[in-house]
């Protein structure tokens, strides 16, 4: 067990938010296709509040917190809560489009100890990138950026969320970020709506590209490893926890409404009202999701995939229940393995049923 | 024995888990834990009170342990930990003790 398990797992024992993702506006300068939330400004916390938040994150325990939105930099005193956050020592990770830092944003960054910078890149080819995001010129902003965050030596990572729009391009994103000398990651989840909308589902890359990816080296690394069958569920699977969401993260909205995860939209409290740990501790919704294991749900517990399955809650919860299955991870599960999830066969309707033992065919005669 | 500060890195992240201190370097995201005498240093190094109290006045009245032996152990952590660059140590005090990320190398 590394170190981070160890703490994760201390974490997890103690009871502690080790992370916390905070989106501090929705606001942003992009309009990406794909984008599950509003960016209209419905009342953010401000400063003040935001500081005092912080100042509960650091008291409960919270380590890791991840700065992000909509776009961080639309708010005009991001400076000044990283500094807060950082005089309060966490590990600050920023998520960002990057087209609004420059080469003083960077330094600041840097200076400031931020931890992980995080760049939504879509394609290498700018006319598929901006019309993803539908802001011209984009890509060359997000590319210079990135560029003077590296020049500064700080940590860079390309998210690179794939969609019917941009499925042939990894292979290229993944160049640029190699050119660029930053890391790489594929994300091929599109989410709902913040509000239920699931039309932006439309956007989701077909089965027959996922299975392209998963079978991908330079994606997955070891093929065999990462698309092998599903070992036997043991004991420790059933009785584990599906996530960490509610567990040891956190999500807070600019409304300061708490979520157990950022894809997990089911409302724990308002830190506008109630102190974070208060919600953290006593929260009913957060109670229920914490007690939820494998063993508890009611298609998946019965699933091969159950040990291995990235099978996500919050998109389990938006699909109706936070015990059942999330089709988009079903989905994952069968194009990595060609196993299909007991829910797949659910839904078949008897078309893919196991075949019997013995004779496949077996007449009995009627008799009077 | 010369007088020595000790003071924390800007570019660190740290939090208190259970009783140890989990401390992670901004520059290259290493990780450590800090047992509870590591702990009880690390939350007197102000940059302001000598290292030689910090022991007597931290260490010592904590832990059941000798002056010496202590001093020689906590000696052996600090220059450690400054090998990583997650502490900072001077044989003055510090100008500014809270160790601002403000003014992070």
């Amino acid at each position: 067990m590394s170190l981070m398990q160890e703490m994760s797992q201390r974490a997890l024992d103690l009871g502690v938010p080790m992370s916390v993702h905070f989106d501090i506006t929705y606001r942003c300068n992009e309009r990406c296709v794909h984008c599950y939330l509003d960016h209209d400004d419905h009342g953010e916390m401000t400063t003040p509040e935001i500081k005092r938040v912080l100042d509960e994150l650091a008291d409960a325990g919270t380590f890791f917190l991840t700065f992000s939105g909509g776009e961080v930099l639309m708010r005009r005193d991001f400076f000044e809560l990283l500094e807060y956050a950082r005089r309060l020592m966490f590990a600050v990770r920023i998520k960002t489009n990057a087209v609004m830092i420059g080469e003083a944003e960077a330094r600041r960054m840097l200076q400031l100890g931020v931890d992980q910078v995080q760049v939504s890149i879509y394609s290498h080819r700018a006319q598929i990138h901006d019309a993803i995001t539908k802001l011209p010129g984009s890509l060359r902003r997000s590319v210079e950026a990135i560029r003077f965050l590296n020049q500064q030596g700080l940590r860079v990572t390309i998210a690179n969320v794939l969609m019917t729009a941009n499925m042939h391009d990894h292979a290229g994103v993944q160049a640029l970020a190699r050119e660029l000398g930053v890391q790489y990651t594929l994300d091929p989840t599109i989410t709902p709506k913040m509000d239920g909308d699931t039309s932006i589902l439309n956007l989701r890359i077909p089965g027959s590209e996922l299975n392209g990816v998963f079978h991908n080296e330079s994606l997955v690394g070891n093929v065999e490893e990462f698309c092998a069958a599903p070992p036997a569920p043991d004991e420790d699977v059933m009785e584990g926890y599906p996530c960490s969401a509610g567990h040891t993260l956190a999500y807070i909205s600019p409304y300061g409404d708490v979520f157990p995860c950022v894809q997990f939209p089911l409302p724990s409290g308002n830190v506008r009202r109630q102190k974070f740990l208060d919600i953290w501790n006593h929260s009913p919704e957060l109670t229920e999701v914490r007690s939820i294991r494998a063993k508890d749900l009611t298609v998946c517990s019965s699933c091969s995939h159950v040990g291995t399955c990235t099978r996500c809650p919050g998109l389990a919860y938006m699909e109706g229940s936070m015990r059942g299955p999330s089709t988009a991870d079903c989905e994952k599960s069968f194009h990595r393995t060609g196993t299909r999830s007991a829910n797949m066969l659910r839904l078949d309707g008897g078309q893919h049923r196991p075949a019997p033992s013995g004779p496949l065919i077996h007449i009995q005669p009627l008799t009077a | 024995m010369s007088t020595k500060y000790i003071a924390k890195s800007s570019a660190i992240a740290s939090r208190l888990l259970g009783g140890e201190m989990m401390v992670m370097s901004a520059a290259d995201s290493t990780f450590f834990t800090l047992n509870p005498v590591a702990t009880v240093v690390w939350q007197a190094a102000d940059g302001l009170t000598p290292l030689s109290e910090i022991v007597a006045h931290h260490v010592c009245t904590e832990f059941e342990v000798d002056p010496e032996t202590a001093y020689r152990d906590v000696e052996r952590f600090v220059d450690e930990l400054s090998h990583y660059g997650i502490l900072k140590v001077s044989e003055q005090p510090f100008a500014d003790s809270a160790a601002s990320p403000t003014e992070a190398a």
